[in-house]
């Protein structure tokens, strides 16, 4: 009998490892189902003493067995995907099983909330703040700081709040962390409830991602004891994209729709309730335990570049050979990233475009290649870290119909509270339609001799361009979150870039 | 059980939560396909709300409809990373295949952004999908 370790993350299911995994047991063979390793494009991976073997279909296992198949990768952890990062909060993927709290313990687990609960609250927010850990939801606030201001308002209830809407294509570390390492997520929980005074914590989780949902909930059930008296509790959203605005989040959370608030009063301040709430993305809470260990925090300030400290979860997606999750510091190129570790397009084809963050990130042009990966420096060039997906396009792309699609998207998911976003974006459809068609003709009552006041000529493509650029603008300085305020990101970015893809 | 017994067991369990709606609301369209007007009025009751607000709030959520529909859905996703690995050049056939009898609903975004095109049904996740793939998928739904 052998003991085989097969993945029971959505992406390794979603391939066949659920089949897999019963075929090796009808053989007699032990099977462990494992947290994913994250070469997403070798999935199902079957592990045998360390050994990785993958793509593999059923078909395969009489070869894995005998030691004749094709799909051997030899040692797992030494393969260069693998070797080549710097995993803290990916440490135990693919090595333990997500639910088992022998495997948790046996790894580290929970040596982070003993050691909080020893230095007590405000030397947890010391170290935090020490360690330069930024909200890795995207907008890169320092962590600490927002963990003071919850420390500091005094109220008889507070929350903590874990943003998992995690609704950005491209993205998929907090599903990968949910999935797991449940057990890191709602250490992380704790933790921020001991530093802030907070007894009751919220995990938001999109209602698209069910195997999430499943083991979250298993998870804050079996680890109750160990967190109490801080308390976790499970919610599903509702198919709504912008609910992974933190503020709509917190609508979201207490039943109403999910319309964004005006800031202030910061959530810090007024949150879930109306009480003081720490807000914070899956991978943010996911670094505090390691933080928390004994000299964390300054291992982790010892990582990175210029303000961006630590690791960052990487996840390449789309058109890419090597498709996975990638943790490595701040500072890496993203021509390093899509060609070296990425290994370039799954169609073989030249890389045309990569979108950096999602869908209100920007389309960064391969002449970009040699920018670090790094808020600042991100920012400097009108783009975004967001939450660290890369999406890759080859030259069969279209970026006048991506750009379109940005819009399209934000016309559907908008909340509808502010104008620029809500009219924006739908303008923003037509006027990318009007581009297509090289421009605007006066048509119908337009022409009617007693329409005296309208411009004589129709808009030249151009003109239509110009247009463009000033909506992007208002939506950009007029709206209320990021949405329809990043949404001119993926526009203009393409308009910039790829002109001539709007002019044909 | 009548509807309106299960339905007042469903807001019954979720009595003495914080912000208990939107639970209510996963259950109600869970167990009746639908949250519909009646569903709205018994809610908005038990909550102390109106139905405007009940009503609000459920036409805001994608996951929530007012009519229930009896065909089988299979969800695509259409967001960027999917586009790039060439979903939409698969819709045709999919909507051929769907015809009248298999609802296809577009998603923004499954979570397997590395391996698509991705589809679910139910709540089995389907990745690496080809044109005949999905077509089989739809076909079985």
């Amino acid at each position: 009998m052998t003991i085989v370790r097969i993945s029971d993350d959505a992406l390794a299911r979603a391939c066949g490892a659920d089949e897999l995994a019963a075929a090796f047991a009808k053989q007699g063979h032990e099977v462990q189902r494992v947290s994913s390793w994250g070469m997403h494009w070798l999935e199902p991976l079957v592990e045998i003493d360390g050994k990785g073997f993958g793509p593999v279909t059923v078909a395969d296992i009489d070869a894995i067995l005998d030691g004749s198949s094709d799909k051997a990768i030899g040692t797992i952890a030494e393969h260069p995907f693998i070797a080549s990062q710097q995993r803290l909060t990916f440490a135990r993927a693919g090595k333990t099983r997500p639910l088992n709290l022998e495997d948790y313990e046996a790894t580290g687990g929970w040596a982070g909330l003993k050691r909080a609960r020893r230095i007590g609250s405000d030397a947890i927010i010391e170290e935090v703040l020490a360690s330069g850990l930024r909200g890795r939801g995207g907008a890169g606030f320092p962590a600490g700081i927002k963990w003071k201001t919850v420390a500091g308002a005094a109220a008889d209830q507070k929350y903590i709040v874990c943003n998992a809407d995690e609704g950005d294509s491209a993205t998929f570390a907090d599903r990968m962390v949910m999935e797991g390492d449940p057990f890191q997520l709602i250490e992380g929980m704790a933790i921020a409830g001991e530093a802030v005074g907070a007894s009751k914590g919220y995990v938001y989780i999109r209602s698209e991602y069910p195997d999430a949902i499943a083991k979250m909930q298993a998870a804050a059930r079996i680890s109750a004891q160990i967190v109490a008296p801080f308390v976790v509790e499970i919610r599903v959203g509702a198919g709504a994209y912008v609910c992974g605005e933190e503020t709509s989040l917190l609508n979201s959370l207490e039943g109403k729709r999910g319309e964004v608030r005006a800031k202030p009063p910061l959530p810090a301040l007024k949150g879930l309730f109306g009480k003081p709430t720490v807000v914070n993305n899956v991978l943010t809470l996911t670094a505090i335990p390691h933080i928390l260990t004994e000299g964390g925090a300054a291992a982790y300030a010892a990582l990175g570049m210029g303000r961006s400290k630590g690791t960052m979860p990487i996840q390449l997606a789309g058109n890419i050979r090597h498709g996975g999750l990638y943790e490595t510091a701040f500072g890496i190129t993203l021509g390093e990233l899509v060609n070296d570790i990425g290994g370039g397009t799954a169609s073989g084809r030249p890389v045309k475009a990569v979108q950096v963050g999602g869908p209100l990130g920007a389309y960064l042009h391969p002449d970009q290649f040699d920018i670090p990966f790094d808020y600042e420096a991100y920012a400097a060039i009108d783009a975004l870290i967001g939450h660290a997906g890369l999406t890759v396009f080859d030259d069969t792309a279209d970026l006048r119909s991506m750009a379109r699609f940005a819009m399209e998207f934000c016309a559907v998911e908008s909340c509808g509270k502010c104008t620029p976003c809500r009219i924006g974006s739908t303008r923003g459809v037509e006027l990318i339609d009007r581009i297509s068609a090289g421009g605007r003709v006066l048509a119908g009552v337009e022409t009617a001799p007693q329409m005296h006041n309208m411009p004589k000529q129709g808009r030249t493509q151009d003109e239509e361009i110009q247009l463009l650029e000033d909506l992007c603008d208002t939506m950009k300085f007029g709206s209320l979150c990021a949405l329809g305020g990043f949404t001119p990101y993926p526009v203009m970015s393409a308009l910039k870039h790829w002109p001539e893809d709007f002019r044909k | 059980m009548s509807r309106e017994q299960k339905l007042s067991e469903i807001i019954a369990d979720h009595a003495g939560r914080e912000g208990p709606l939107i639970p209510i609301l996963h259950d109600v369209q869970e167990e009746f396909g639908c949250v519909d007007e009646e569903a709205e009025q018994a809610i908005a009751a038990a909550l102390n709300l109106t139905r405007a607000e009940v009503h609000g709030v459920v036409s805001f959520y994608h996951d929530f409809k007012p009519k229930a529909d009896p065909r089988p859905v299979v969800q695509i996703c259409r967001a960027e990373s999917c586009k790039s690995r060439g979903v939409e050049a698969l819709i045709g056939d999919a909507e051929q295949a769907a015809g009248a009898r298999v609802k296809l609903h577009t998603v923004y975004c499954l979570g397997l952004c590395s391996s698509g095109p991705n589809a679910r049904v139910g709540d089995k996740l389907h990745a690496r999908l080809d044109s005949a793939a999905l077509v089989k998928l739809i076909e079985n739904a």
